[in-house]
């Protein structure tokens, strides 16, 4: 069942960046923006989590979910040490995806060439 | 002698032979034969996509001296220029020639504008040869302006795909077989579209300005021109100037086309809606439509260089992307 959720949740997410590519014309970057904010403020309501909930990587792959563990370890990290945890907190859940992407690309750019 | 408002026509103005460097996807186009030099590897043998840019304008320049069986010791000044920011390929490749150099920016009018301020320092008296010359290359210009590949973007139908080529041709006092007689220059335009993705649609009133300029500043018509080509506005820019032109009860559409789609084969290469950048309309001029003029397909063309005078922070600011035009009138002298 997860996996036909993950497939329904994680496709709508996409359908509706797309349309919104689509129809609004706007550059891919603000599309990535927009998503990060609103998995930010479905997290603040805590309605992200559900959606993890009810279809696990469906709602964890695409970029809102970097918006949800933003929030999320924040608030978190705010719960254990007071307020200063919001910005020592932020990047808790996200740190190994961004660090693994910068050590992943210097070691693929070593060893491979663009072509185009 | 100046025309109308924005017009010059000129009576010595010759065009000697032309070079053109071009990258892959160029040479399996339909007019990879037209060109000098034609590479296999998109790096042009340099090791940057920057370094290659430059071998391509070195090549053309190289092969423009070699054809006109001149050095460069007696050229009196090369004006050109590129999209990259602060115009870098064009002044890093002239720093190995001994010829005065005077960069410019247009964007994709860029050659044709080249063609303007050469043809105007001889028409002066002083300059008795000038070399004109462009260069783009996808992979430089796709940073500029787009995303880079890594970034993974979707294209949409409506981008124009940036060419791989450098053109450069010599223009002189002494009479040859063919003559620049006479440019109009465009006016900035802004159509109030702000679609980077969609540059060609953007310049279309552009072109449509400074053509309509060039018909009354001469006093000519669609009629008198063997072809009318622009460079560089996509599948959908040129049908959009067509209708543009349809409005004010001109028919330029059997006469009319577009260097980005001249330059490739948009059903069986993968270039979107054509192709563009300031090499573009130079390769496709002075490598096809010269020889085309030379062998007597045509007598006359009007080519329209026209660019698109963005740069990604402006557009990030929200701002529409206006366009310009510049006109220049080749045709065979003598007869």
């Amino acid at each position: 069942m997860i996996f036909l959720m993950a497939f329904l949740i994680g496709g709508a997410i996409c359908a509706v960046g797309q349309i919104i590519l689509d129809v609004f014309k706007l550059v891919p970057i603000y599309i990535t923006s927009l998503f990060v904010g609103l998995g930010a403020m479905f997290d603040t309501f805590g309605l992200y989590d559900k959606l993890v909930d009810i279809s696990g990587a469906g709602a964890t792959m695409p970029i809102s979910s970097f918006g949800h563990s933003l929030v999320h370890s924040a608030l978190e990290k705010a719960e254990e040490v007071g307020y200063i945890g919001i910005l020592t907190g932020v990047f808790n859940m996200t740190a190994a995806g961004i660090a693994a992407s910068i050590i992943f690309a210097f070691f693929i750019s070593l060893i491979f060439r663009p072509k185009g | 002698m100046k025309l109308g408002k924005q017009s010059i026509s000129f009576d010595t103005i010759y065009l000697g032979q032309a070079g053109v460097a071009a990258g892959p996807k160029e040479k399996q186009g339909p007019l990879g034969s037209y060109f000098d030099q034609v590479y296999d590897d998109l790096y042009c043998g340099a090791d940057t996509w920057e370094k290659a840019e430059m071998q391509l304008m070195r090549d053309a320049i190289d092969h423009c001296l070699l054809k006109n069986n001149i050095g460069s010791g007696e050229i009196d000044c090369f004006v050109g220029g590129d999209l990259n920011n602060q115009i870098i390929i064009g002044s890093y490749v002239m720093r190995d020639y001994d010829i005065p150099t005077l960069g410019i920016f247009g964007a994709c009018s860029t050659s044709v504008e080249g063609l303007i301020v050469a043809a105007g320092m001889i028409a002066g008296g002083s300059f008795h040869r000038v070399i004109a010359g462009t260069s783009s290359h996808n992979a430089t210009s796709e940073r500029q302006f787009r995303y880079p590949t890594e970034y993974g973007g979707q294209k949409p139908d409506t981008l124009t795909f940036t060419s791989t080529v450098a053109g450069a041709v010599l223009l002189t006092d002494t009479p040859t077989d063919l003559r620049l007689s006479g440019v109009t220059v465009g006016k900035v335009t802004d159509a109030k579209l702000n679609d980077p993705l969609d540059l060609g649609r953007a310049m279309a009133p552009a072109a449509l300005s400074t053509i309509a300029a060039h018909f009354s500043d001469f006093n000519t018509k669609p009629e008198d021109y063997d072809l009318i080509v622009t460079g560089d506005l996509s599948y959908f820019g040129k049908d959009m100037l067509v209708k543009l032109f349809k409005e004010i009860n001109i028919d330029i559409a059997d006469r009319y086309n577009d260097c980005g789609l001249l330059l490739y084969d948009r059903d069986k290469q993968e270039v979107f809606a054509g192709g563009s950048g300031c090499g573009c309309c130079a390769a496709v001029t002075y490598g096809h439509l010269l020889a085309k003029l030379r062998d007597k397909t045509y007598k006359k063309i009007l080519v329209v260089a026209t660019g698109a005078l963005l740069n990604s922070i402006i557009v990030a600011q929200k701002e529409t992307i206006p366009g310009i035009a510049h006109a220049a009138i080749i045709e065979r002298s003598g007869d």
